[in-house]
């Protein structure tokens, strides 16, 4: 058995929700392609776990990393590619997308990204509204994106299952569909919920609302669980006491073969326990709180931050990640101490009250503490085409403030950790034998305003190349523009 | 070189006025002037009362502070784009925002209010004032946001140096919201804009009282009317059958364009350079965001600089206008030559708006808004080391890094928590 598959495997074990349910209804249908081995040479490496390799060969095959090191010896079949002057990176993972949610164009047809009609909605997933013809998904590509998360949008507070997919093109997102990913939950602190639902004269319209909605959503998940373990309890009872009987007769079988009124009475007395009705919302939180369900977080602000890590607390799950933290700067030790990842724009701020103490240093402070979680994420079909220049100026404005990050561990920012937020850490976000070869080959130091992708590679397979525009996926979309841009 | 002190001579910048005056040179610098000179290595820029005075080797004057410059570049002080710098402080809170006037009602039943001027409400003491011009964005144009109405109002080019009096003689601009957002405010149909544009205009020409029904007040007649005798009007279009449409109604009405947005204009690159219309663009825009920009494309400023259309940069967004560099460095990666990119966020801008015999390049004659950088002046991993507006020294501190020295000493000392 290979890894994948491994970890499917184990995967859809832990999921085994409290009755018999299928793990995962949507499977992904995504395969690894065959492909012919991969020799880059004599790049600039930056590996993702720490180091930096200077002319060094990455070969591929399988749809993994094989090796890295100098000289290489090419397979018989290997494509080559000469890297020499070339940087070579992980692909980028950027954990906070709504492509195909909110997909361009942006008309009322394709707004899909927040079912903003209950404060609470753990029922709905992503993926159910994810229009993989999108045509945000190429750009991103464009810009090195080979992994993503895609999240409802904040207007809840809770707003429902994310799903990770691979930026590969498919018809369909179970294509895309990172297979074994766990999922993750959407909450969101702050200005949105109470916006959207004060506006309709609704709770929660304050923040003491918000948190309130929180804790009462989890609460009733955790009811919601014990009447599962109370109903797990009965059929075990039920199951056992029936075996017991199964053998008694089964002993008896010989002798009393004849009393068929007696066994009929027996049976009634067995009656099976009645499962609760399920309840998808309920059943979703019950998942986070057993850790197979990973809660990534919208919230601006180091004050709320706080209260949520207080909550999660109380209710017992964990939160991986902060998203938009723009203020993580102001409790760097904290989230490092709590393991808790932070994601964050370079520089956005202002926008609203909420993202008003926004520094241009946020990446770069909260990368200092040891054990920490610094992550470069969009939010934005614009922004996740240039993740590498948000690091940049990150690093720039640490630099002057003597936090100096160099660009073997700043990568760590688009790969490795938000890899390790995703739990994907094992198969992706580094170059290292055995992981699944997503590969960047940049033509220059990724961290400059002049640097472009020339190759993406996801699992192996070459699906972006600058110098032939015909390997790059085009979205159904944008099919006939050129037909209807050439007058005749 | 001239010998500088012809050149204060001839500026009439010798005598008591040059010793008050607050020199400095800047010296050694590679110096990018956004002029047809292009750059210049280890030139020396020499500041008197304000003014740049020299451009060249060895310039000095009596008393001149000396700036070591060696090793950086230096350009002139940088054009935000179109924002509301000074006109909100926080886009989301309303009470903070005095860009936009919203009439509540269809533009046909609306007075239209071309006499409004943003410019009266610029706060020069806004938080985001420093946040920019630590960055180097010394200039910006106020633009009127686009509320319910077609006709927006007017604004104009400030600087950023604090003073309250901050418009730029001359800049003054006419702001119309045109293409599919114009219509959902006409009725329905983009068509309609054109039919009430022409409808005020004729109003605006007219003579004597307006019957019922009229769009516009006396002042707002005036208003409109000065701009028809050759005033700059700024469009706010992306489909390219709407530029042309914009571009020839503006020609038959004597108003002189700009184009704003222009997502698509690559298409019609041609006529716009022939009609000397220019377009302010944000280069970054390459998605079909609606169907207004179907042909949106990352080499938009590249084809319509090699078309020879004049272009400058702006994303629009108020908070982040220092981020003008980066978009100017990602037209650079995708085919626009460096000088033409630097010329977007500098001397173009300053041209398109009527200030370019002051602002907008590193010439004698020029307000010395200047800004020395650490490297490349549009690579993302550059800072701005130093900052002049008219001469005068920007404290390179802001609200951001205020807040950035308060924690960045806690997490040194493993306090943030």
């Amino acid at each position: 058995m290979n890894a994948t598959s491994r970890v499917a495997l184990l995967f859809s074990t832990a999921l085994m929700v409290s009755g018999a349910f299928a793990a995962d209804p949507f499977p992904s249908t995504y395969q690894v392609p065959v492909n012919p081995p991969v020799l880059i040479q004599g790049a600039t490496v930056l590996t993702g776990s720490g180091e930096r390799l200077d002319g060094a060969d990455i070969l591929i095959a399988n749809g993994r990393i094989q090796s890295i090191g100098k000289g290489l010896a090419p397979p018989a079949d290997a494509t080559i590619i000469d890297a020499h002057g070339k940087w070579v990176t992980p692909g980028i993972i950027d954990i906070h997308s709504h492509l195909g949610v909110y997909a361009s164009p942006a008309v009322k047809g394709l707004d899909d990204g927040n079912e903003a009609t209950s404060p609470v909605t753990s029922n709905v997933w992503a993926e159910h509204s994810v229009w993989p013809q999108d045509p945000g998904f190429e750009t991103a590509l464009e810009g090195g994106v080979t992994t993503m998360e895609i999240l409802p949008g904040s207007a809840n507070l809770i707003g429902g299952r994310s799903v990770i997919v691979k930026n590969v093109q498919a018809v369909t997102y179970q294509g895309m569909k990172f297979p074994g990913a766990a999922y993750g939950l959407k909450m969101a602190c702050g200005e949105n919920p109470k916006r959207v639902y004060g506006g309709k004269n609704q709770a929660p319209s304050t923040r003491m609302g918000n948190v309130a909605g929180y804790r009462q959503a989890f609460a009733d998940a955790q009811d919601y669980q014990q009447q599962w373990d109370k109903y797990n309890r009965e059929l075990a009872t039920y199951n056992k006491k029936k075996a017991e009987q199964a053998e008694k007769s089964e002993q008896t079988d010989g002798t009393a073969k004849k009393s068929k009124d007696k066994d009929a009475a027996a049976d009634k007395e067995l009656t099976p326990p009645s499962p609760p009705k399920r309840d998808l919302k309920l059943e979703t939180l019950a998942e986070v709180m057993k850790g197979n369900i990973r809660v990534q977080m919208h919230c601006y602000r180091s004050d709320e931050m706080a209260t949520m890590l207080d909550v999660a607390a109380e209710f017992g799950f964990k939160i991986t990640a902060f998203h938009h933290a723009v203020e993580a700067y102001k409790i760097a030790d904290r989230l490092a101490e709590k393991n808790v990842c932070a994601a964050m724009w370079a520089d956005w701020w202002g926008f609203k009250m909420e993202a008003y103490d926004g520094v241009q240093e946020n990446l770069a402070i909260v990368d200092y503490p040891e054990h920490s979680c610094a992550i470069v994420h969009s939010d934005s079909a614009d922004g996740i085409q240039r993740l590498n220049q948000e690091a940049a100026k990150a690093m720039a404005h640490g630099q002057r403030v003597g936090l100096t990050v160099p660009p073997e561990r700043a990568i760590r920012w688009l790969t490795y950790n938000p890899a390790k937020s995703l739990g994907l850490e094992d198969r992706i976000g580094t170059l290292e034998p055995g992981k699944g070869a997503d590969v960047v080959i940049w033509n220059g130091n990724p961290f400059s305003v002049y640097a472009l992708a020339e190759q993406v590679f996801i699992d192996g397979a070459l699906t972006f190349d600058r110098a032939h525009p015909k390997i790059t996926p085009r979205s159904d979309f944008l099919l006939g523009r050129h037909i209807a841009e050439s007058p005749l | 070189m001239k010998p500088v002190h012809l050149v204060m001579l001839a500026l009439g910048l010798v005598g008591a006025q040059c010793a008050t005056a607050e020199g400095f040179v800047i010296r050694g610098a590679t110096v990018h002037t956004a002029s047809a000179k292009g750059t210049l290595k280890n030139t020396d820029v020499l500041v008197l009362g304000g003014v740049i005075v020299a451009v060249g080797a060895d310039a000095s004057a009596p008393n001149a502070t000396v700036i070591d410059a060696r090793g950086k570049e230096l350009t002139p002080g940088l054009f935000g784009g179109l924002t509301d710098i000074g006109l909100e402080e926080i886009a989301a809170e309303s009470e903070t925002v005095d860009s936009t006037l919203n009439q509540k009602s269809p533009a046909w039943e609306q007075q239209w209010r071309p006499e409004l001027d943003v410019t009266a409400a610029f706060n020069p003491r806004s938080i985001i004032v420093p946040v920019e011009r630590v960055e180097g964005v010394t200039w910006t144009v106020l633009a009127p946001n686009a509320g319910d109405s077609i006709i927006e109002g007017q604004g104009s080019a400030v600087t950023l140096d604090g003073r309250y009096d901050a418009a730029l003689p001359g800049s003054r601009s006419l702001f119309v919201q045109m293409g599919a957002a114009g219509a959902r405010e006409s009725g329905g149909t983009r068509a309609a804009e054109y039919m009430l544009l022409e409808q005020a205009i004729h109003e605006a020409h007219a003579q004597g009282p307006i019957g019922q029904g009229a769009l516009l007040h006396a002042a707002g007649r005036d208003a409109l009317y000065r701009y028809l005798m050759g005033g700059r009007v700024v469009f706010q279009v992306d489909r390219a059958s709407d530029i042309r449409e914009v571009a020839a109604f503006a020609e038959r009405n004597g108003i002189k364009p700009v184009i704003l947005g222009g997502d698509e204009a690559w298409l019609v690159a041609r006529e716009l350079a022939k009609a000397n219309v220019p377009v302010i663009l944000n280069p970054l825009n390459d998605l079909p965001l609606d169907f207004d920009r179907l042909a949106a494309s990352l080499e938009n400023a590249a084809r319509l600089q090699r078309a020879g259309v004049r272009i400058a940069f702006s994303s629009g967004d108020t908070a982040q206008a220092r981020l003008v560099r980066q978009l100017a460095g990602n037209a650079v990666a995708h085919g626009l030559p460096w000088e033409a990119a630097l010329a977007a966020i500098t001397s173009t801008p300053a041209d398109i708006f009527g200030v370019g015999a002051t602002h907008g390049r590193i010439a004698v004659g020029q307000a010395a808004d200047l800004v020395l950088w650490n490297g490349d002046p549009l690579e993302v991993s550059t800072l701005a080391d130093k900052v002049w507006i008219a001469g005068r020294p920007v404290e390179m501190k802001s609200r951001q890094t205020e807040l950035r020295d308060r924690y960045v000493e806690k997490v040194k000392a493993h306090q943030a928590r």
